[in-house]
């Protein structure tokens, strides 16, 4: 198979998995628009008009980034470890498995369409928030590196988590009890500044809170940490979590007997 | 002459202990058509799976076209055409959505893709269907929407396991034409199945796997020529009241019914001079049948001696 044959491979993945996501738009696009509208009109407005400033940032400024970094986390993922999971499920992974495509190409297939998802998702609660909220972007290069990077990390995780499935619950335990409290616990709603030290420090282990600091520093132009340790974190997460994919399709966990 | 595929000392243990394939040897040669039998839970789905790399072997080697395919695994794959047992596509994705991203998995331009596309769907007769969802399919129809995308890349090797399980005789017998036709053109088919008449229709050589093992492995014409004993089934328009005295050795004639008669020839007799004594006594017969399939009388022969 040469490069040609693997790029029509790979865009033949993700025409694929865009396919899907946008044929069943009415679960993959709308709800999570809604869910992140509701937080801009309870959160944002409604609440939001009591608190004031956070961070020296009306609160509705502050807490767009935060919900616009959810949206993508949570899309990516759960794109990724939907359809994969699907695929194993339906045995129509089998079709991929059989054919010449290299295990790369079969993760960066399935990572390009968790990304175009989480994107989508990301644009949509990112217009949505113009209604809301006064969006400048301070440093585009930055914001843009940052959301591309963490969705490309949530799409690999979802992908691990879908090698690992078995049944529909492995897929949803995961989201539930990992994923949503550390988005909650990354400083989307609050600055931790506002926390004792010792809650500051815990917050610190969390890699999702360096994400959310990171695009909202590229979006307001204020973080509660340094932006290079973003990038540094992100990148150590790109190469472990792409490592462990192409590990685990090589040994064919999960996929084959 | 090439061969096409070549299984050596193939070994497959189950992580739960199960030895499926106890070191099975084949050699299929390139333009036969195969057939692979044996019981359920036999073997031949796992050496399936080995071959088209699902399943992990033990021990043992898998050459395609003289490659192996483990150590050459992306060519073995472009010869490569696989038609499972149990349908294996996305129910919600349209007949020809399916078939052109199996065209663009094997690296095919759009407009080949497109192009086969057409031509299988047409010749498989779903090319009406090709925007209809696959959940909306029969099942006969799924069967073939699985050999079209197994075909759109043009394998010079197709394995279908089981194609016409569920199908009815007369999409059977068209899916058995078509067939024959892709094989008439060079492709190497391998063929499981459950239904003995089709590997005795269709294949030239034939492999009997029982317990893991290859208990028979020869053309079908040496196969059936060891079938000593046939048994027919003649039906006459007329009544048959009584039956003639046959005076022939190794020939046995019984009454079925008042227009059947049941022969048993063996030792190389022929049928001929059963009729000669019929038709002396004034039994005109219309029609004659197998009793039983040929392959399945051996089938079952050599699956009873193998567990005797």
């Amino acid at each position: 198979m040469n490069s040609s044959h693997k790029l029509i491979a790979f865009q033949t993945i993700v025409v694929k998995e865009v396919r899907r996501f946008t044929r069943i738009w009415v679960q993959t696009l709308v709800p999570p628009a809604i869910t992140i509208g509701l937080y801009f009109v309870i959160f944002g407005n409604l609440v939001g008009s009591r608190i004031g400033d956070m961070g020296g940032y009306d609160y509705m400024d502050f807490i767009v980034p935060g919900l616009i970094m959810m949206a993508v986390i949570q899309n990516s993922y759960s794109n990724v470890v939907s359809s994969f999971f699907s695929q194993k499920f339906q045995r129509s992974v089998e079709e991929l498995l059989v054919a010449p495509v290299p295990n790369y190409v079969i993760l960066l297939g399935f990572v390009a369409g968790g990304m175009s998802r989480g994107l989508a998702v990301g644009a949509i609660v990112t217009a949505m928030a113009l209604f809301f909220a006064d969006l400048r972007i301070e440093h585009p290069l930055i914001t843009v590196s940052v959301i591309l990077m963490t969705s490309l990390v949530f799409s690999m995780a979802g992908f691990i988590n879908a090698i690992f499935a078995n049944s529909f619950d492995d897929i949803s335990i995961i989201p539930t009890f990992v994923l949503t409290p550390l988005i909650y616990l990354g400083g989307v709603f609050y600055s931790v500044q506002l926390l004792p030290d010792f809650w500051q420090f815990v917050s610190g282990l969390n890699p999702i809170f360096y994400m959310i600091n990171a695009f909202r520093y590229g979006i307001l132009g204020t973080s509660d940490i340094g932006v290079s340790w973003a990038f540094i974190i992100l990148s150590i997460f790109v190469v472990i979590l792409y490592s462990a994919c192409i590990w685990m399709l090589r040994r064919s966990t999960g996929l084959r007997h | 002459m090439t061969t096409a595929i070549a299984i050596k000392d193939l070994r497959k243990t189950y992580a739960n202990g199960f030895e499926a394939l106890k070191g099975i040897s084949l050699r299929v040669e390139q333009g036969d058509f195969f057939a692979l039998l044996g019981p359920n839970g036999a073997g031949k789905s796992t050496t399936i799976g080995i071959i088209s790399t699902l399943v992990n072997k033990t021990g043992g080697s898998v050459e395609v076209f003289g490659r192996n395919v483990q150590t050459h695994v992306f060519e073995t794959k472009l010869d490569l055409g696989i038609v499972p047992q149990e349908v294996n596509f996305s129910q919600f994705e349209k007949v020809g959505d399916i078939v052109m991203t199996q065209a663009g998995y094997y690296g095919l331009p759009r407009a080949l893709a497109s192009e086969r596309t057409e031509k299988y769907l047409r010749k498989l007769g779903l090319w009406e269907k090709r925007n209809d969802r696959s959940r909306s399919l029969s099942g006969g129809m799924k069967r073939r929407l699985m050999i079209a995308r197994a075909l759109v890349h043009e394998p010079r090797l197709l394995i279908l396991d089981e194609p016409t399980a569920g199908v009815d005789i007369e999409l059977r017998r068209s899916m058995w034409d078509f067939l024959t036709e892709i094989n008439a053109t060079g492709t190497t088919i391998i063929l499981t199945t459950h239904y003995l008449e089709e590997a005795e229709q269709l294949c030239r050589n034939i492999a009997i796997i029982d317990e893991g093992e290859i208990i028979e492995n020869t053309s079908m014409k040496k196969l059936l020529a060891e079938l000593d004993q046939q048994t027919f089934i003649l039906d006459s328009n007329g009544h048959i009241d009584s039956l003639p005295e046959l005076h022939m050795e190794n020939v046995s004639l019984h009454k079925v019914d008042e227009h059947s008669l049941e022969v048993t020839i063996s030792g190389g007799q022929s049928v001929n001079q059963v009729f000669a004594v019929l038709d002396k006594a004034g039994i005109q017969i219309n029609s004659l049948r197998n009793k039983s399939n040929r392959l399945e009388q051996l089938f079952l022969a050599k699956l009873t001696r193998d567990s005797n």
